[in-house]
């Protein structure tokens, strides 16, 4: 099914920047096994896959910001190394990510000709020539930005252009773009796309990173796509469908490898009713009930993360409401639910989950401060025995219970911060990408407990966008897409086709059979 | 590509000229000052007098000074409260620099004390920028340790207006076109660095530093460079300021300038400069420093009690980042509308 | 496949959440005998652990500011002649006390993150009510509930304006710094009040039997040990540093960042009103400069006690430390015949030693670090070329 890379498309046209066979791994998690993409003058390039399948590891090493461990990466034929963004950026590869941040206080030209700008024979920048060559870059693009113009308050889509622009003044021969429709509206969408096939006619290679099938198929020439940190294939857009893709995508034997207990469920613990929050999610409602593991899936986007949030009451919502043991749970206030008994394991270890420079033994207990207390002050004895115990009963590896967090590997983190929660003694766990970044052997341990929790009747809702982890795991599937709930699966129900069809919008494999009247 | 034309809505045009002037961080403060002098003069018009302006000039120039420079530190998403020392021992130094060699032209004393003010503004750069330790904590050290050198040097000396030669004094008092020579100063260093900071690379540099130095590293700009230059320009300008303080007023010693800083900084973020940096501009700082000091002969010339100037400068310094922070919020809300309606 | 209930693993069959919160009862997760499982619950910290533990807590920067200060006394008492005195507690305790009952909520302010500029304006605004409050023939008792509810209100309006808008506290209390100072000055002017009763202002220079330790220094005693208390052994208290650290990860766990914050700018406050108090009456005179300036040494004494800057870390008895070891050196230098102004020198240059040095290390480190990273990256590179 891996089509050679190393063979010459339809038309030979000059590869530019190849990558062959990367591998790169994070400690002791494998992120890229056998990376390659060939991006060619004249070509654009989708590169498709899901969540987790190196992506965005292979962006990085194309970008400079991590070097692969091993495997071949060609610059116009010759092995390069980019030891940084820097050099990256210096042998003309530009990449637009989905958020561009521009410097506010500087005008769109400055900003496009940042540290370079054009000088007078004083010395002084010459705002004249600045503005034509920002003014040329903007006509060749076809689009109308007033260069004088302070860049605050301009909008994602225009950024984006500017980034664009910054590209080519740059004499960018590779343009990668990192899921730049996220944020877009389809009139800017139009326009982004009318840029990147100029660009792509005056001989520019182009990547770009989507998770839409409609976007994929309207503007690529190729679609590559990745799977489970490896190269799967590359195909001629003209000549393939996209069940063909998605099949590509996901096609493995989903073989149970979870120890997925049958779990007696019982009666609903947490009914969600219209939840919205105005432009991120709308009338979300489900419900979970004990015993009961719901997966939530869906591509990155989809608002999964966002509705948890609200649920515990990290965000606010607008509308709706959310039941727990039969009692309305006031929003906007985690301790409170906490203290309703739902606990939430959040997607960003680093940042939500734990605190990094604290010890294992703190960041375990962090949950149990009024617990431990009495009369408002904390034993410093119970507090550590408490963080040993649960040490102990999650079997978190680590030197000493007195070292900063940031010392455990990744699954050991993740295993703190599951402790954490599990001390609150909750009826309902919220696990969002509860995976993520972990080694394999750690994740069955991590599986296992999930799957053990559940079994003990307590409600679970996992965010996971790895699909044989929801697909193992989950007793129900619930999808998302674009702020919606588009689709609930029982677990016999539940197939990658079903999913990733219910979660990009693109159109069941078995409606058509000739699919491919996109164009 | 012709239909992206088509489609493409002119972005960033459609702006009148008016509403972007309006829009420039300097109109607030510039309309307070404005309202201020108004309003005085319309209940004392001697308020403006050929002496009363005479003496607004004189009163704002040390102080539009060092703001103009503290305010190029703080854009750089740094700070420098040293400051109030740098000027202390400068001063001191010209004094004792006259008593010295009394018949030294002018010219060598402002050139000693410039360098003076250099030398201490690169000490603090370079622990800023070699030690990446927040300039906060570095510079409330240094505070000491100049203010401590100042003492020491110092003693109980103190050089009197008598000390200065008759030509160093006039430069407070003679003026051109009506506007005293020190100001005259003042208003080229304004313009000076105003142009620096809006027209020459190091100058727009400094704003996306402020900005992100992160991002400004990865586009190739020297940052460390750029900081260190921040805080010597910083240095020299209150050296600048130090000499002409030891023209102005009629003795310096050990004290002189103690607890100066914090006004500075008031005139910097009242004159519409970010306390984390990236935005705001000089000139907007001079015109928070004079607006500063115009309030204590406002009040006097209303016959309000000067008391009150302290705290109607809270006042202001509060009001400034109250209406930066309400402005941000409401750009931040109209993004994220305008994109969730087209989403 | 396995997919049912075969024997439950030991991760899994442990987990109870329900025997969660009693450790005592901890059948011990990993299986294993009955008597391994009485051994852990009896000793469930390794010996090994134990002493990992001591060992931070001997070398920790509190206890190493202590041993500074130790040192420090030594120094003093064997140079400076008279140093070693009673006469010398009672006044170096005496000028240290206003910063000493400043630098507790203070440090925990910049524990989680944030800074207050205006304490000394707050003891200034105080000291000036105290005055007017005073010549107008208002009681003491009635006048120091007016104090504190001063203190009160100037905490609370520098925590509204940082947690409940938003703005930068650094700016904030600048500006409050300004407006509390310039409301001492509309409330007293240029006057100065001397005239308190003579049993208050000599019981605040009085001291404990022979001992020199001034009297008033059981109330800062109190105050001392009442933020310790808090900070190191309080369920409320442990959260500061974690917003200190990560404020999301702290309100992931349902800390309100923005009450614990403001609850901060308050205690600064009150304390702030204290001193003010203690000020006048220790001088017997209120001014509206009275306690000017001491924002800077309370910083400067609370950074060198081991508090970072950057929020997060930082210990009661460091501070407590730092704030002695900044005055024993002042005193000993007056006592010594050395021009204070020297003070100010020493200050600032252990201010900025404390904080550069640590910097500096992590800066070689960091770059001998990523030296070595690129030669690996290269290396392997090359052997794969090869």
């Amino acid at each position: 099914m891996t089509i050679d890379p190393t063979s010459d498309g339809p038309s030979p046209t000059a590869t530019v920047l190849e990558l062959r066979g990367a591998r790169k791994t994070f400690g002791a998690v494998v992120a890229l096994s056998s990376g390659s993409v060939r991006l060619r003058a004249g070509e654009i390039n989708a590169l498709v896959g899901e969540n987790g399948a190196g992506k965005s590891t292979m962006v990085k090493i194309l970008a400079g910001v991590h070097q692969p461990d091993s495997g071949d990466f060609l610059f116009d034929g010759h092995p390069i190394v980019f030891r940084s963004p820097a050099e990256s950026k210096a042998a003309g590869v530009s990449v637009i990510y989905q958020e561009p941040t521009l410097f506010p206080d500087l005008t769109v030209a400055e900003n496009i000709f940042v540290g370079r700008q054009p000088t007078t024979r004083l010395g002084f920048i010459d705002r004249a020539a600045m503005r034509a060559d920002a003014r040329a870059l903007f006509d060749r693009l076809g689009v109308p930005i007033d260069p004088d113009r302070v860049a605050e308050g301009l909008s994602i889509a225009d950024q984006q252009i500017i980034e664009i622009a910054k590209a080519i003044s740059l004499d960018a021969k590779v343009l990668i773009m990192d899921e730049p429709t996220a944020a877009l509206s389809g009139v800017e969408v139009e326009r982004l796309f009318g840029v990147a096939r100029a660009l792509r006619d005056r001989g520019s290679a182009i990547m770009f990173i989507s998770h839409r099938f409609d976007e994929v198929f309207g503007l690529s020439d190729r679609i590559t796509v990745m799977r489970d940190g490896a190269f799967i294939s590359e195909h001629t857009t003209s000549e393939v469908s996209t069940p063909e893709i998605v099949r590509a995508m996901v096609g493995r034997d989903v073989d149970q490898l979870f120890p997925k207990q049958e779990a007696r469920v019982g009666d609903t613990v947490v009914r969600v009713d219209g939840l919205t929050r105005a432009g991120v999610f709308h009338d979300v409602s489900f419900e979970v009930r004990a015993g009961e593991i719901v997966g939530l899936a869906g591509l990155v986007g989809a608002g999964r993360t966002e509705v948890a949030r609200a649920l515990f009451g990290i965000d606010r919502y607008d509308a709706g409401s959310v039941t727990i043991g039969g009692r309305r749970l006031a929003p906007r206030d985690p301790m409170a639910s906490i203290r309703a008994g739902i606990g939430f394991v959040p997607e960003d270890r680093r940042k939500q989950g734990l605190v990094m420079d604290m010890s294992v033994s703190r960041n375990t207990t962090l949950t149990l401060r009024t617990t431990l207390s009495r009369l408002g002050l904390v034993s410093a004895r119970r507090e550590r025995e408490a963080a040993a115990d649960w040490s102990r009963r999650l079997q978190v590896k680590t030197g000493s219970q007195e070292l900063p967090v940031s010392t455990l590997s990744g699954g050991n983190q993740q295993k703190v911060v599951l402790a954490k929660w599990l001390a609150t003694d909750p009826t309902f766990l919220i696990v969002d990408e509860p995976t993520r970044g972990i080694d394999v052997g750690t994740k069955s341990e991590v599986h296992r407990l999930i799957s053990d929790l559940a079994g003990r009747g307590i409600a679970v809702l996992m965010i996971s966008s790895e699909l044989p982890e929801v697909l193992g795991m989950a007793d129900r599937v619930l999808v998302m897409r674009e702020g919606r709930l588009t689709a609930t699966f029982d677990r016999d129900d539940a197939t990658p086709e079903t999913v990733i069809n219910a979660a990009t919008g693109a159109e069941p494999a078995h409606t058509t059979t000739t699919t491919e009247t996109r164009r | 590509m012709t239909t992206s034309h088509a489609l493409a809505p002119a972005l960033g045009t459609g702006r009148s000229p008016f509403a972007s002037l309006v829009r420039q961080r300097e109109v607030p403060v510039a309309s307070a000052l404005v309202v201020l002098v108004i309003v005085t003069t319309i209940a004392n018009p001697l308020f403006v007098s050929a002496q009363g302006v005479k003496d607004l000039m004189l009163n704002a120039t040390i102080t539009v000074i060092m703001a103009v420079g503290l305010g190029t530190v703080i854009i750089t998403n740094n700070i420098d409260l040293s400051v109030g020392s740098i000027l202390g021992l400068v001063a001191f130094g010209t004094g004792s620099v006259f008593a010295a060699a009394p018949d030294i032209p002018i010219v060598f004393v402002f050139a000693i004390g410039l360098a003076l003010g250099a030398l201490l503004g690169a000490i603090n750069g370079f622990l800023v920028t070699v030690a990446r330790v927040p300039s906060l904590v570095i510079t409330l050290g240094m505070l000491y340790i100049y203010r401590g050198v100042n003492n020491a040097w110092a003693g109980g000396q103190q050089y009197f207006a008598g000390d200065r030669p008759a030509a160093f004094g006039r430069l407070s008092v003679d003026t051109v076109l009506g506007v005293p020579i020190i100001t005259v100063i003042a208003i080229v260093v304004v313009v000076l660095v105003a142009v620096f900071l809006a027209r020459t690379r190091p100058g727009r540099d400094l704003y996306a530093i402020g900005s992100d130095d992160e991002a400004a590293r990865l586009f190739g700009i020297p940052v460390s460079k750029r900081v260190l230059t921040a805080f010597v320009l910083n240095g020299t300008l209150t050296g600048l300021a130090g000499v002409l303080y030891a023209s102005r007023f009629n003795s310096v010693g050990a004290t002189t300038g103690t607890g100066l800083e914090l006004d500075i900084v008031a005139a910097a973020v009242v004159g519409g400069i970010a306390i984390f940096g990236g935005s705001g501009s000089v000139v907007g700082a001079a015109i928070g420093a004079v607006l500063l000091t115009t309030i204590t002969s406002s009040l006097t010339a209303l016959n309000v009690d000067k008391f009150w100037q302290q705290a109607i400068v809270g006042v202001l310094i509060l009001t400034a980042i109250l209406v930066e922070r309400i402005a941000s919020i409401r750009k931040a809300r109209r993004l994220r509308t305008s994109e969730a309606t087209n989403a | 496949m396995p997919e049912q209930t075969t024997t439950p693993s030991a991760a899994g069959s442990a987990i109870d959440p329900r025997r969660a919160s009693s450790a005592s009862r901890d059948t011990a997760g990993a299986s294993g005998t009955a008597g391994d499982r009485d051994a852990a619950r009896r000793d469930p910290e390794s010996a090994a652990e134990r002493t990992l533990r001591r060992r931070r807590l001997l070398t920790g920067r509190g206890a190493i500011m202590i041993y500074a200060l130790l040192g420090t006394l030594l120094v003093c008492a064997l140079t400076v002649p008279r140093f070693a005195s009673v006469q010398t507690t009672g006044f170096l305790l005496l000028d240290a006390i206003p910063i000493l009952m400043i630098a507790m909520p203070m440090a925990l302010v910049i524990i989680t993150g944030e800074i207050d500029l205006s304490v000394a304006s707050t003891a200034g605004l105080t000291s000036a009510a105290m005055g007017v409050l005073w010549a107008a023939g208002w009681g003491i008792p009635e006048i120091f509930v007016v104090c504190v509810l001063i203190g009160i209100g100037c905490g609370a309006l520098n925590g509204l304006l940082v947690t409940a808008i938003g703005l930068p506290s650094l700016a904030v209390t600048i500006g409050t710094l300004a407006l509390y100072r310039g409301l001492a000055l509309v409330v007293i002017g240029d006057n100065a009040v001397a005239d308190f009763p003579p049993a208050l202002t000599s019981f605040f220079t009085s001291k404990i039997g022979a001992t020199g330790i001034p009297t008033a220094m059981i109330g800062v005693a109190v105050i001392i040990a009442f933020f310790g208390v808090l900070l190191h052994f309080s369920s409320f208290g442990r959260t500061l540093p974690a917003i200190g650290f990560s404020k999301e990860a702290a309100s992931f766990v349902g800390v309100h960042v923005g009450r614990a914050k403001f609850w901060m700018f308050v205690a600064t406050g009150v304390v702030s009103a204290l001193v003010g108090i203690y000020w006048t009456l220790r001088y017997s005179s209120a001014r509206s400069d009275n306690a000017t300036g001491i924002e800077l040494a309370v910083i400067a004494a609370v950074l060198l006690g081991g508090v970072s800057i950057f929020g997060g870390r930082g210990s009661i008895p460091g501070v407590v430390a730092g704030v002695l070891i900044i005055s024993s050196v002042s005193y000993a230098l007056r006592l010594g015949g050395i021009s204070d102004v020297v003070l100010n020198v020493v200050t600032g240059l252990l201010l900025v030693g404390s904080v550069v040095t640590p910097s500096l290390i992590a800066v070689v480190r960091e770059k001998r670090r990523a030296r070595r990273a690129a030669r690996d990256v290269l290396a392997a590179s090359a052997a794969d070329a090869a």
